[in-house]
């Protein structure tokens, strides 16, 4: 009789990755937070999307800074929530960014390019990856974007490189049309550079944020049109009012 | 992670099937490397790409956003490209199911397998 083979030791990334998950399950909302277009939703990759998918990646260089690119991510992570442009809050765990987490989301959408957001949404996202140098987040359905964001930081010939890449496209043909036509892409755009920036500029910085974008995919997929039904920002924009209405109501 | 540190090998399997066998580690510096392997494995007239990912030590997400990268370009290829991944571990599947890539790419545990579907 064979003694039975030890058991295989785990992958060096087992974890930094989140649990599969059928559907998000919210154990916590930090306070201020909106949970809602969250619990119970399915999470989406750049594959279940309408719209044309892009690649969208911001760069800053941070010379002359010494801080090791782990250290510059621990800061990121820690003051994600401060580096956003007003109006765009971000509500990370209690405990941190942690793998399975969520980060609520209370923002606004653009309705003209241009103009500043309008269209109050509440929504979040999933972390789905994190270790010393980065993390990664996926949207749940009913987000205006179907796929996710990698936030990193990598040493480059003794300088550190912080990084925001987005691979995604745009979750229902209502989301599309914003994106291209009303300013939604311009608007997250500069949120991304704005973070950046911010980022620098805590390490003392002045730092130009470098874009590169390409589609990967111009194709609309209309098999994915029906994501409509989930769209976080009308039904946020339906929840408020009755939001406030029973707030008085309790009064 | 501060290099690439991924191998490759391009095995044409015949039927219009290409294995690519990997090696190590996919992160953000492997892009070259499965750029590269799926060009060959294009250029001899694939039309089947068998990812073999027995020899994966290690994965982050930006590895997986290369995957999806790879997809969209065999999807978009003409004539259209089939994806297919043999050899992941318990663990890897689940990351492919967390990312739902396992909608997109079709997994079997053997090669045998996958060339049979």
């Amino acid at each position: 009789m064979s003694n039975p083979l030890p058991p295989a030791p785990a992958p060096r990334d087992a974890a930094f990755w989140a649990r599969p998950m059928t559907k998000i399950t919210v154990e916590a909302v930090p306070a201020g937070a909106v949970n809602l277009n969250v619990d119970g939703h399915t999470i989406v990759s750049p594959l279940q999307g309408f719209g044309a998918l892009w690649q969208k990646t911001y760069r800053v260089r941070l010379p002359g800074v010494t801080t090791s690119a782990a250290d510059v991510m621990r800061v990121w992570k820690e003051n994600f929530p401060k580096f956003q442009p007003p109006g765009n809050h971000f509500y990370p765990p209690s405990t941190g960014i942690d793998p399975g987490r969520v980060i609520f989301i209370d923002s606004t959408l653009p309705i003209f390019p241009g103009l500043p957001g309008l269209i109050p949404i509440a929504a979040g996202v999933v972390v789905i990856y994190e270790d010393d140098e980065c993390f990664t987040v996926m949207t749940p359905d009913g987000f205006p974007e179907s796929g996710w964001n990698t936030f990193s930081v990598t040493d480059e010939a003794g300088v550190p490189v912080a990084q925001v890449q987005s691979l995604a496209r745009a979750a229902d043909p209502v989301y599309e049309f914003g994106m291209y036509l009303m300013g939604g892409a311009e608007m997250q755009e500069k949120t991304w550079q704005h973070v950046l920036t911010a980022l620098a500029a805590y390490f003392g910085v002045a730092g130009q944020v470098q874009m590169h974008k390409v589609c990967l995919d111009p194709r609309w997929q209309w098999r994915e049109a029906r994501n409509l039904w989930r769209n976080a920002a009308l039904r946020t924009f339906f929840y408020l009012p009755v939001a406030l209405a029973r707030k008085a109501l309790r009064r | 992670m501060s290099k690439p540190n991924l191998r490759l090998s391009v095995r044409p399997l015949g039927g219009g099937c290409c294995a690519i066998d990997l090696f190590g580690e996919v992160t953000a510096f492997a892009e070259n490397s499965l750029m590269d392997a799926y060009t060959q494995a294009t250029g001899a007239g694939a039309t089947t790409l068998l990812l073999n990912f027995s020899g994966l030590e290690y994965m982050n997400s930006s590895g997986i956003g290369l995957l999806v990268t790879l997809l969209i370009r065999a999807n978009r290829h003409t004539p259209r490209q089939r994806l297919l991944a043999v050899g992941l571990s318990e663990h890897y599947r689940q990351i492919f199911e967390l990312t739902r890539l396992n909608e997109a790419i079709g997994i079997y545990a053997t090669e045998a397998e996958a060339l049979a579907a």
